[in-house]
């Protein structure tokens, strides 16, 4: 009876860590947290984001010829991408309905 | 150097030139390359020499390593999970390679390799092909629900998905700008207080005392520096992890 109640903890332990359920407490929040630090961060994922959407923006338009319809559209999308990679900043787990 | 012309040339250090010679020249080999050269043999020598030992009490050393591979074990198996284990080698390489270019640009006449864009860049472009590759391989066609969440209404995919792809690719951008804009913002602000001391000193009978304050900024900033090349590698495994997780547990 005990071992069987142990075996079942083991095997509950082993799912728990092998769908990352038990990391500890505050694992992202060991990233550096200071005022300059989140200033900084927030800062990057705007820009890179913003990066990537007009310079795929450009890209498709060179080669569909569609300038500058797709740069328009894919500004907007990066700077809507760096808004969700800021807001993933503080809330990292979103969109995760499913663990 | 810095203070000919009475002009701050605070972006020179960051010049590549070729070294060893003709044979460098032949073949492209800069200041920067040697600097991974030498990176690379101080982490293996650290790794070899300091575990030759392999003492129960381990010597100065010994500690070091430990340390260091005992930090990013920690590291990898808090943010991926035990089964992150496997991406141990790498993380920890990606760290010790950037943790030992930092370190080493702080010192006179050192290059510091992380300062370029391109290096930094190829380390996240590495770390981004990982990732899609061991999402890709766990998950099979799952993968793309990467790019929509579930449960949000069908009608907002034409607008989510562009958004997410787009946030995803900028991983990779925002990895390699954090830690090129970090390692040159440091380098250039020591650089310009540098050459406030030497073009402050030649203000004649004050000049010498002058001086001193921008040297006592340096002296904090290098301390600082210290931080800051510890604080970005430590930062750039530790986004790697955090996006191994996504990888392997997609959210």
């Amino acid at each position: 009876m005990v071992d069987e109640r142990d075996a079942f903890s083991k095997r509950l332990a082993d799912a728990r860590a092998k769908r990352g359920l038990d990391r500890p407490a505050g694992g992202r929040g060991e990233l550096p947290s200071g005022a300059w630090g989140i200033g900084f961060r927030a800062g990057v994922e705007v820009v890179s984001a913003l990066i990537v959407g007009v310079g795929l923006g450009l890209l498709l338009d060179r080669w569909l010829g569609t300038w500058p319809w797709l740069f328009l559209v894919f500004f907007v999308l990066g700077a809507a991408a760096g808004v969700l990679n800021v807001y993933r900043l503080f809330n990292p787990r979103f969109g995760a309905r499913k663990g | 150097m810095a203070a000919e012309g009475k002009a701050i040339d605070a972006l020179g250090q960051f010049e590549l030139s070729t070294v060893l010679g003709p044979i460098g020249a032949a073949v492209g080999f800069t200041q920067s390359n040697l600097h991974m050269v030498i990176a690379a043999g101080l982490i293996v020598a650290l790794m070899v020499y300091g575990m030759r030992p392999a003492a129960m009490v381990p010597g100065r050393l010994q500690s070091l390593a430990e340390a260091a591979y005992g930090f990013i074990d920690d590291m990898v198996v808090a943010q991926v999970g035990e089964e992150g284990r496997r991406f141990f080698p790498f993380v920890f390489t990606l760290f010790m390679f950037i943790l030992f270019g930092n370190m080493l640009g702080l010192f006179p006449y050192a290059f510091t390799y992380t300062s370029h864009i391109s290096l930094t860049f190829t380390l996240a472009l590495m770390v981004f092909v990982l990732i899609t590759a061991v999402s890709i391989a766990l998950h099979g066609r799952k993968f793309l629900g990467y790019f929509f969440p579930e449960g949000a209404p069908v009608w907002l995919a034409p607008i989510i998905i562009p958004v997410e792809i787009v946030s995803y690719l900028s991983r990779p951008i925002s990895l390699s700008i954090r830690l090129f804009a970090n390692m040159v913002a440091g380098h250039v602000m020591l650089k310009v207080f540098a050459t406030f001391v030497v073009m402050l000193a030649g203000l004649g009978a004050i000049g010498p005392f002058v001086s001193i304050m921008p040297l006592a900024i340096n002296v904090a900033l290098v301390g600082f520096e210290v931080l800051v090349a510890f604080l970005q590698a430590y930062v750039f495994a530790i986004l790697t992890c955090i996006y191994l997780h996504d990888a392997v547990h997609l959210h």
